[in-house]
C-alpha cells in the first residue's frame, strides 16, 4: 500500500474524473481506469487511537471506481454475494450521481450496508467473482464493491438519517427474537415490517452482538451500530436487555408462559475454543473474545474513565489467522504493548482474514510468524505468562476445507518471549439455550440444526446465523436471518 | 428496573440490599448469581451471589462486601434508586437431593450464598450441621437466619471476640471425624479458606462442595476470563459452575488469576476513595 494522503487521492480522482466525464467509455477504456486507493489514517498516528482507520472514498473516487464496473450482462458479482445486491445496477447508479436510488438497490437485499461495506470478506464474495478482477488475474484488482456500498451508506446516513422502513398494519402475531447481533437484526427488521410484533432478547447490556463486542471501533464504528439499533426501535421493535434466555427465562417458556407466537435463535457462535496446551490457563493467557470484549463494549481502552481493567500487554502474542485474530493484534497495538506477534499454522496465502486487515495490521507494525503453532505457554513461580513455545509446520497435502494441511516438522521447538498470549481460534456456538432445551436437536458441534427455511426440530422455534453455520461472517448471517425470517412470516400468516 | 426497595448495612463494609427484579426471583434456584453494572457506559460488570429471593414481592436479596470500585459505589446507593443494570440468574444451580448428613461452612461474606443451599438441603431431608466463621464479631452474619435453619450451628471467629476463638477448619474436623461421619461438606468463603476446608475434608474421603467465584466478564461464557482447572481440564465457572467438588480443583492456579489485575483494581480503589473525600 502507499503512503498517499486523502487530499493526493482525491486530487488524483478529480483529474482523472474531467478526463473522461460526459464521455462514452469503451471497455477498454474502463479497464485502464486505476482502482481507487482507500483513504486511510497514517500507520504511525493510528498505532495510538481507536478512531476508524479508513476514511471511505469521496464522491470523486466513488465515481471514478464505479466507473471501471464493466457492467456484465451475466453479473458474477451478483452470484458471489450471500444476500445478492444487485451490485451492477446499484454501481451504475454511483456512475449517474442517483446516490438516493444507489442506496435503494442495496437496501432492497441488505438492510445494514454501512456495516457490511466495512466488514465483509468481498474478496471472497462479491469481488472474487468481478469479471474486473479476473482479467487482471488479481481478485484484489477488481470493482471495489465493498467501499462503493459504503460510500452509498454512509452518505445516506450523513444526508438524510436514517428514514425508518414502513411498517404494515399490526396483525397480533409477536415474535420472540434472540440475540442482537446481524442475523437477529435482520430477521426482527423484516418482520416488523410486515406487522408482527417484535421483542428482542439480549443478553449484554448493549444490543448489536458480535458487531458492539467483538468489532473494534477503529474498524467499525459504534455509531453506525447504535443508528441501525435505533431504526429498529422507529419500527417499533421492543429491545430488552440483561435477558439470557436459558436463565432469564426457558426457551420453552417464551411460547408458554409469555405467549410469543414463534421464536427466532440467532445467540451466535459465542463460546472461545483454547488449544488445550499446557499454560494456558497462566495468567497473561486470554481468549481474544476476553480482550477484546473488555476493550471494545467496556470500553478498557479509555483508562481514564472505564472500570473495567485490561491487561496491559508489553510483548504479545497472537495465536490465529482471522479477522478475530487480527483485531486482537491490533487492540494490543493500540493498547501500547511494544511488540505484537501472530502465531499462524498456515501461510499468508491461507489466512481467513480479510486481506485489508492483515495489511492494516502490518502497516500497524505487527510481526507474523507463518507455519508456527504454540506447543505451550511458559510461565514464571507467579503464575504469568513469560514465553510460548512453538513448533514450526510445513504444508502437506490439501485438507477438507481444500487449504493444504500444515505438518510438523519434528524437533522444531523455539521460544518467544511474551508477556500476553490471545487466544484467537475460533467459536463455538453458544451452549446455554441448548443445554436447557433438550427439545432443540444439535449437530455434533452443538450448532442449531434447521432445515433449508430455517426452522428447528421445535415446533415454532427458528434459528439463524452462527448459532446455527458455526463461527461466520456478518452477511452469512443475514442471509441466514432474512430466510428464517421469511418462513416465520409464512407460517404466521399462514401463507 | 432493578430498583433498590431495602437496604440494611450488616457491618463496616457488608451490605443487604433488597431488589426488584421479578423474573429473577421467578426463576432462581440456590447456588446462582447475578450480574451488575452501575453505568452502562462506563461501569464494570460484577458477579454477586443471590442470597434469597421473594417471588410474591418480585424481588432478590444481594448481599455483597463495599471492597472495590463498583461495591462501593453500589452501597452508596439509597432505597428507591436502581441498579443500571441486573442479570440473571447465571449459573448452574446447586445439586440438590438427600445426602443424608451435610456439614456447611460459611466463612465471613461466604454465609450469603450459603443460606440458600443451606435453605434447600434442609428442605430436601438432609440433617445440616452449620459452621460460620468471620475475621472478628463483626463481621458474622446472618447468624439468626443459619441458625433457624441449621440442626446444628458452630460461630467461630479468628481473634476470638465472638463464638469459639478457631478457624472454620477446627470445627469442620471435628465434624467430619464424628460418628455420624457426614455425606457431604460445603465450603463457601474466601478462595483460601475454601482451598484448606477442602484439605481438611480430603482424608475422609467425602465430596466437598466449592463455590467459586472467579473474574468474570459478561457471565454467560462468552470471554473466558472466569475459567479454573478441575479435574485437570478447563471450566468456565460461570456456565459450567459455580460449584464444583473441590477436590478437583486447582486452587493454586485460580488464586494466582484473581490477583491478574491486581495492580490497576488497588489504583481504582485509591481514585475510588479520593472521589469519596472530594464528595
Amino acid at each position: 500500500m502507499s503512503t498517499k494522503t486523502s487530499e493526493q487521492l482525491e486530487a488524483e480522482a478529480q483529474h482523472l474524473l474531467a478526463s473522461f466525464e460526459g464521455k462514452e467509455l469503451t471497455r477498454k477504456e474502463r479497464l485502464a481506469i486505476p482502482q481507487q486507493e482507500m483513504p486511510a489514517q497514517d500507520p504511525n498516528e493510528r498505532r495510538f487511537t481507536m478512531s476508524e482507520v479508513t476514511y471511505g472514498y469521496s464522491e470523486a473516487q466513488a465515481r471514478v471506481e464505479a466507473a471501471r464496473c464493466l457492467q456484465c450482462k451475466n453479473a458474477p458479482c451478483i452470484e458471489g454475494c450471500p444476500v445478492r445486491i444487485n451490485i451492477p445496477a446499484f454501481i451504475q447508479a454511483i456512475e449517474d450521481r442517483e446516490y438516493n436510488q444507489s442506496i435503494s438497490i442495496i437496501r432492497e437485499t441488505n438492510i445494514l450496508p454501512a456495516i457490511c461495506g466495512r466488514v465483509c470478506p468481498q474478496e471472497n464474495q462479491c469481488q472474487e467473482a468481478c469479471t474486473v478482477g479476473k482479467v487482471f488475474k488479481d481478485p484484489m484488482q477488481s470493482v471495489s464493491i465493498g467501499r462503493l456500498e459504503r460510500f452509498v451508506a454512509d452518505r445516506a446516513r450523513a444526508s438524510a438519517g436514517q428514514d425508518a422502513p414502513a411498517v404494515k398494519p399490526e396483525t397480533g402475531k409477536r415474535v420472540a427474537v434472540i440475540g442482537t447481533g446481524p442475523a437477529s437484526i435482520t430477521v426482527a427488521a423484516d418482520l416488523r415490517r410486515e406487522g408482527h410484533a417484535v421483542t428482542m432478547l439480549e443478553a449484554f447490556h448493549r444490543p448489536g452482538g458480535v458487531m458492539v463486542y467483538g468489532i473494534p471501533e477503529f474498524r467499525l464504528p459504534k455509531a453506525i451500530v447504535d443508528e441501525e439499533i435505533e431504526t429498529l426501535k422507529h419500527m417499533g421493535v421492543e429491545i430488552r436487555t440483561n435477558f439470557l434466555v436459558g436463565r432469564t427465562r426457558k426457551l420453552k417458556d417464551l411460547i408458554a408462559k409469555d405467549g410469543f407466537d414463534a421464536i427466532f435463535i440467532g445467540s451466535g457462535a459465542g463460546l472461545p475454543k483454547f488449544l488445550g496446551i499446557e499454560g494456558e490457563n497462566l495468567v497473561g493467557v486470554f481468549s481474544a473474545n476476553e480482550y477484546l470484549t473488555r476493550s471494545n463494549m467496556m470500553k478498557a481502552y479509555d483508562r481514564e474513565r472505564a472500570d473495567t481493567p485490561i491487561f496491559q500487554p508489553r510483548k504479545v502474542a497472537v495465536f490465529g489467522g482471522g479477522n478475530v485474530a487480527m483485531d486482537a493484534a491490533r487492540t494490543a497495538v493500540r493498547l501500547g504493548a511494544e511488540e505484537v506477534n501472530v502465531i499462524y499454522r498456515r501461510t499468508r496465502t491461507e489466512m481467513p482474514a480479510r486481506v485489508e486487515e492483515v495489511d492494516h495490521a502490518e502497516e500497524e507494525g505487527v510481526r507474523f510468524h507463518f507455519l508456527r503453532s504454540p506447543k505451550r505457554i511458559l510461565g514464571d513461580e507467579r503464575g504469568r505468562v513469560v514465553g510460548i513455545e512453538c513448533l514450526s509446520y510445513e504444508l502437506g497435502e490439501p485438507d477438507d476445507s481444500g487449504r493444504r494441511r500444515p505438518v510438523v516438522i519434528p524437533d522444531s521447538e523455539s521460544v518467544i518471549e511474551v508477556d500476553t498470549a490471545l487466544v484467537s481460534i475460533g467459536n463455538d456456538s453458544h451452549p446455554l439455550i441448548t443445554q436447557t432445551t433438550p427439545e432443540l436437536e444439535t449437530n455434533k458441534w452443538g450448532n442449531i440444526i434447521t432445515d433449508d427455511t430455517g426452522r428447528t426440530s421445535m415446533e415454532r422455534v427458528y434459528a439463524g446465523g452462527d448459532i446455527v453455520l458455526g463461527a461466520a461472517t456478518v452477511i452469512l448471517a443475514m442471509g441466514e436471518g432474512r430466510k428464517a425470517a421469511d418462513s416465520i412470516h409464512r407460517e404466521l400468516s399462514g401463507t | 428496573m432493578n430498583r433498590i426497595l431495602a437496604k440494611q448495612q450488616l457491618s463496616e463494609h457488608v451490605f443487604r440490599i433488597r431488589v426488584e427484579a421479578p423474573l429473577i426471583a421467578e426463576e432462581r434456584e440456590p447456588g446462582q448469581f447475578v450480574i451488575i453494572q452501575l453505568d452502562s457506559n462506563f461501569g464494570e460488570r460484577i458477579p454477586l451471589t443471590i442470597a434469597d429471593a421473594d417471588q410474591a414481592e418480585g424481588s432478590v436479596t444481594l448481599i455483597f462486601q463495599a471492597v472495590g470500585r463498583t461495591t462501593r459505589r453500589l452501597a452508596e446507593l439509597r432505597e428507591g434508586d436502581e441498579i443500571a443494570n441486573l442479570l440473571g440468574p447465571l449459573g448452574r444451580p446447586t445439586e440438590i437431593r438427600r445426602f443424608g448428613r451435610v456439614v456447611a461452612v460459611g466463612g465471613g461474606i461466604g454465609v450469603a450464598p450459603l443460606f440458600p443451599i443451606l435453605q434447600a438441603l434442609k428442605e430436601a431431608g438432609n440433617h445440616v450441621t452449620a459452621i460460620i466463621g468471620a475475621r472478628t464479631r463483626e463481621l458474622v452474619i446472618l447468624e439468626d437466619e443459619v441458625r433457624a435453619v441449621a440442626d446444628e450451628l458452630i460461630v467461630c471467629t479468628d481473634d476470638g471476640s465472638y463464638g469459639r476463638k478457631a478457624l472454620v477448619t477446627k470445627p469442620l474436623e471435628e465434624v467430619c471425624s464424628a460418628e455420624p461421619a457426614p455425606d457431604l461438606a460445603v465450603a463457601i468463603g474466601p478462595p483460601v479458606m475454601m482451598k484448606f476446608c477442602v484439605e481438611t475434608v480430603r482424608p475422609y474421603d467425602i465430596p466437598v462442595m466449592v463455590s467459586l467465584n472467579t473474574i468474570m466478564v459478561d457471565g454467560t461464557g462468552m470471554c473466558g476470563g472466569c475459567r479454573v482447572t478441575v479435574g485437570g481440564e478447563t471450566k468456565f465457572v460461570c456456565i459450567d459452575g459455580p460449584e464444583f467438588d473441590g477436590r478437583e480443583v486447582e486452587f493454586d492456579n485460580m488464586l494466582k488469576r484473581l490477583d491478574a489485575y491486581r495492580e490497576q483494581e488497588q489504583q481504582a480503589l485509591e481514585n475510588c476513595k479520593i472521589e469519596e473525600m472530594h464528595r
